[in-house]
């Protein structure tokens, strides 16, 4: 009877990658690519999606061979899974688009030391059923491509004043350009940090009061 | 200065292109190991080491690959020498320095997964670097990554003993001492030019 509870795919198997557990901004994996190509909102998208598939991808094969793999190599053979998959994303994204290959760079082939994905494979794929790991994965996908799109957006607008490449403000801006450097990349960051930080905490403060009461 | 002689690749790597400031490769160490000044050093000794060995290793095997033609196989090859260089590494410390082993911890075994090694691997493949280069670049990545994980370590340790309102004590108030750094980084960029 508890096996199959535990089998159940809820809604809150796909949601928590997206808020609770979202892993930038809760968890603080996988920072490298989260700041490193998130200058505009294209190349931040891309990244996200390039990732969410490399997570379903091999989410959904460590899920399937779980019972295959031995405990002592498991760890080596998720990294061989995962760079397969990444080196597929590598080809596929240089034949559908040389621009953003060349914008994302070595970022790309990079997602192999994401440590989402290998955190994922090894905390919920290898535990639990393949469909259940890839509604997981999507979850976890999605919110990390929220999180790279918060960043995205915000860094474009201020830094070249445009949106996905339209422009914005017309010629009388004048573009932020530290945003759009190296700089720029942290201090957005970490001022998203400090925003959900202060949500949380005006969050919890009333629930507090209501417990003194109480 | 020429663009690929050893001393201009040393210095540009170590202050304008720094790995962690300007290109964020190996922030997840950047960020949790720099707590203190005394795990943070010996932190960034073993993965300027780590770099090292999987620089000449990666470059041996990059010929290999590009002998036999089997190019696509670079990323699956080259994490598989990361690996084994850090089982090296974990392996002759536990040996020489148990307690220095103990003090870095799970720390350790993620250098793996730090993406400043194989991001190192990647680059010097991407530039042709020949292998005295390719050397001097490990060198300079590593350096500049010591230095910036202890400049970061520094200044959180004043950072502990100055009032802050309950908001800021988190990541958030490191990801903008690092936004900080890079700015400050950024005065090197000069001396550097385009990666």
């Amino acid at each position: 009877m508890s096996r199959r509870t535990d089998n159940r795919i809820t809604w809150e198997t796909f949601s928590e990658g997206l808020w609770k557990e979202n892993p930038v901004f809760v968890m603080l994996l996988g920072m490298c690519p989260v700041l490193a190509v998130t200058n505009s909102a294209i190349n931040a998208l891309a990244m996200g999606l390039a990732t969410t598939f490399v997570l379903v991808a091999s989410g959904a094969l460590v899920s399937l061979l779980r019972s295959f793999i031995p405990k002592q190599v498991r760890i080596a053979t998720y990294i061989v899974i995962i760079a397969t998959f990444v080196t597929m994303v590598d080809y596929v994204i240089q034949a559908i688009s040389l621009d953003l290959y060349n914008a994302l760079g070595a970022f790309i082939q990079l997602i192999v030391v994401n440590c989402i994905i290998l955190g994922r494979a090894e905390a919920y794929a290898s535990k639990h059923r393949p469909l259940k790991s890839i509604v997981n994965a999507l979850g976890m996908g999605t919110g990390f491509t929220f999180a790279l799109l918060c960043l995205g957006v915000v860094r474009e607008v201020l830094g070249s004043g445009s949106l996905f490449g339209i422009s914005l403000f017309g010629d009388h801006f004048q573009p932020w350009v530290v945003m759009v450097l190296p700089a720029g990349g942290f201090i957005v960051l970490g001022a998203w940090l400090l925003l959900f930080d202060w949500l949380k905490q005006r969050q919890a403060l009333p629930q507090e009061e209501k417990a003194h009461a109480g | 200065m020429q663009a690929d002689s050893l001393s201009f690749i040393f210095l540009n790597t170590v202050l304008a292109n720094n790995f962690v400031l300007a290109m964020f490769l190996g922030l997840c160490p950047f960020l949790g190991v720099s707590g203190k000044l005394s795990t943070a050093i010996p932190m960034g000794l073993a993965t300027l080491f780590v770099m090292l060995v999987s620089s000449v290793s990666a470059y041996g095997v990059n010929l290999l690959l590009v002998a036999l033609d089997i190019e696509f196989l670079r990323l699956i090859a080259y994490i598989a020498i990361i690996a084994s260089a850090v089982q090296l590494v974990e392996m002759s410390l536990k040996k020489y320095s148990p307690a220095l082993f103990r003090s870095l911890g799970i720390f350790l075994p993620l250098i793996t997964t730090n993406c400043a090694i194989l991001g190192l691997a990647l680059f010097q493949t991407f530039r042709d670097y020949n292998f005295a280069q390719s050397v001097t670049y490990a060198l300079g990545a590593g350096t500049g990554f010591i230095l910036a994980i202890a400049l970061m370590a520094g200044l959180r340790e004043k950072l502990v003993l100055s009032k802050l309102p309950t908001v800021t004590q988190g990541a958030a108030l490191s990801l903008m001492l690092g936004g900080l750094l890079s700015l400050s980084f950024m005065g090197f960029a000069g001396l550097g030019g385009a990666h």
